[in-house]
């Protein structure tokens, strides 16, 4: 086995021993992003020499590929938009501080759609980043970059993010674990924010258990946050120990089950996953979250909303795209963030803005708003039933370049992914399988809670255990 | 719905070429379309949810900390001059 192979326990294993240093781990990988990124393109940059410096001072951290909307000092941040390339971060953000205190360091930065907001990375304006289970395929999105890497074996783990199922659904397309944590869990300091309501950084491993171990070293309240609260962050690594599905009440939901448009494949390794759980000691619960068909209605106001107020700070004056065309403060804006910004942001962007324009809030953004509440009760009462829910996470396996062109149809890529996004709770994308015709990797999601990471996480690592 | 997706767009401060305005304005109108579903809940008397969580005051002690190096600061501007951000005229009439 070669290092670049390791995931961040057997890594740490690893070190611990003597075996290798991080210096020999770091130079795995980065022989592995020369012989690899041409054909994949997990990563947009690498800057091997800081890697290796952040090594050799910590002679026993792990490198973890960031995703390149978290920033880290003297490292591009571009969000893979054109509006910020060349920009250099003046700082870290909490969750690299959070890293490095950790025994982590940043190394890499990987490709993402445009601002994140999209399910393919076919949005990114800087690169392309193919499947690599099947390179004619995409990786999904958003942080398509972050699972080509670690399904890929280019990293040993790497940090997502999630705001309607970033995390999730590419962790399933490139078969790796995913975890979307309770909102408020993890600090987005320093993250380039989309939509503040609902943003949130997450692990993407090679296993459960290194996904508690990266959770624990990210998670925590952050004074520069104010929507982390103080409550304690467990041990997670400790908490999946002798995990198992006994006496676990698994809640199936129909609005996540019984969806036209699921694919045939991934409702077989679905049902099968069931079935595993429940011959495990799971027992079955039936659950109805009857606000699910509004879930998508209402992200697509309100994400859309949020990153108009948000990406408004692209405007050419501080830093970014400034237009050479830029005469006077109106074509300073308007030039600047229409040379700047790629198609999918601008129309996120213009639909934001409309549905907060005057005489459309009330009826867009204050309404979503209310049925936001309807979807985050619907789950509270789910819970009192249950533990967790297990769905799919997505409704397709990873599809092909170009096919999804309708913005709309690309969507509906995130509609089980996207409830729990509204809800603030946390959730898991686990390997559960693969297509029989295709061999392409389908994860399932398990759903818990907020602040409910340890149950999710000791629920995910029982699947795992026994979905091998 | 016909939204007046140039008119928005100048909102936005985005200005759109013929090609985008053409592929947009039905894009835009199929998916407003479909969030209008939301029209047919009934929220009477339904709070709404602001945030993921929801937190009251989060208060910090109010003490002076360093802050950004200025040279970091500016290291990212477009254009400068001294430790100043160099923009083109912005009022009418004004010596640029």
């Amino acid at each position: 086995m070669q290092l670049f192979e390791l995931g961040i326990k057997q890594s740490q294993v690893g070190l611990a021993k003597g075996e290798f240093s991080s210096v020999d781990l770091t130079q795995s990988i980065i022989d592995r992003y020369h012989a690899k990124n041409a054909e994949i393109g997990a990563y947009l940059t690498f800057d091997e020499e800081q890697a290796l410096e952040l090594a050799k001072a910590n002679p026993k951290a792990v490198p973890i590929a960031i995703k390149d909307l978290i920033n880290v000092t003297g490292q591009p941040c571009t969000c893979a938009s054109k509006i910020l390339k060349g920009y250099v971060s003046p700082y870290d953000a909490t969750v690299i501080k959070n890293l490095k205190a950790n025994g982590f360091i940043p190394a890499g930065r990987v490709n993402m759609d445009e601002f994140a907001m999209g399910s393919s990375t076919e949005n990114s304006g800087l690169g392309v980043t193919r499947n690599p289970y099947d390179l004619t395929r995409v990786p999904g999105g958003s942080s398509g970059g972050s699972a080509a890497a670690v399904g890929g074996d280019l990293c040993i783990a790497a940090l997502g993010t999630d705001t309607g199922g970033s995390i999730r659904q590419p962790a399933s397309f490139c078969n790796c674990v995913g975890v979307k944590p309770s909102y408020g869990r993890v600090s987005r300091f320093g993250v380039t924010a989309f939509a503040s309501s609902l943003d949130q950084v997450g692990p993407m491993t090679k296993s459960v258990e290194d996904a508690a171990i990266l959770l624990k070293a990210l998670a925590g309240h952050d004074e520069m946050d104010g929507t982390t609260p103080k409550i304690e962050v467990p041990d997670y690594e400790k908490a999946i120990e002798g995990a198992s599905m006994k006496g676990v009440k698994l809640g199936l939901a129909k609005e996540y089950l019984e969806t036209a448009g699921m694919d045939g494949e991934v409702k077989r390794i679905m049902d099968a996953a069931i079935a595993k759980c429940e011959a495990a000691g799971a027992e079955l619960v039936e659950v109805s979250l009857p606000h699910t068909e509004y879930a998508m209605a209402v992200y697509y106001i309100i994400a859309p909303a949020e990153a108009s107020a948000n990406l408004a700070r692209f405007d050419g004056v501080r830093y970014g795209h400034r237009s050479e065309a830029a005469k006077d403060v109106f074509s300073l804006y308007t030039k600047s963030r229409s040379e700047g910004f790629g198609a999918e942001v601008k129309r996120r962007i213009i639909m934001g803005t409309y549905v907060l324009s005057s005489g459309y809030y009330d009826a867009y953004y204050g309404k979503a708003q209310k049925v936001r509440t309807l979807i985050k009760r619907d789950f509270d009462e789910a819970f009192a039933k249950c533990d967790a829910l297990i769905t799919p996470c997505a409704p397709t396996p990873a599809f092909k370049f170009g096919a999804n062109q309708d913005p709309l149809t690309m969507y509906l890529n995130d509609l089980y992914t996207i409830p729990s996004a509204l809800a603030g709770v946390c959730a898991s994308a686990v390997p559960a399988g693969f297509t029989s015709d295709t061999k392409l990797p389908v994860g399932v999601q398990f759903i818990c809670g907020g602040f409910e990471e340890e149950k999710l996480l000791k629920i995910s690592k029982a699947f795992e255990d026994i979905a091998k | 719905m016909k939204i007046d997706v140039k008119y928005v767009a100048e909102l936005a401060r985005i200005e759109l070429t013929e090609e985008e305005m053409a592929v947009f304005q039905p894009q835009l109108e199929n998916i407003v379309k479909y969030v209008d579903k939301i029209s047919e809940v009934d929220v009477e008397g339904v709070k709404p949810m602001m945030h993921g969580k929801e937190i009251v005051n989060a208060f910090r002690e109010d003490v002076v900390r360093p802050s950004l190096d200025k040279e970091l600061a500016l290291g990212n501007a477009p254009k400068r001059v001294g430790d100043e951000f160099l923009l083109p005229k912005i009022v009418e009439g004004a010596e640029s």
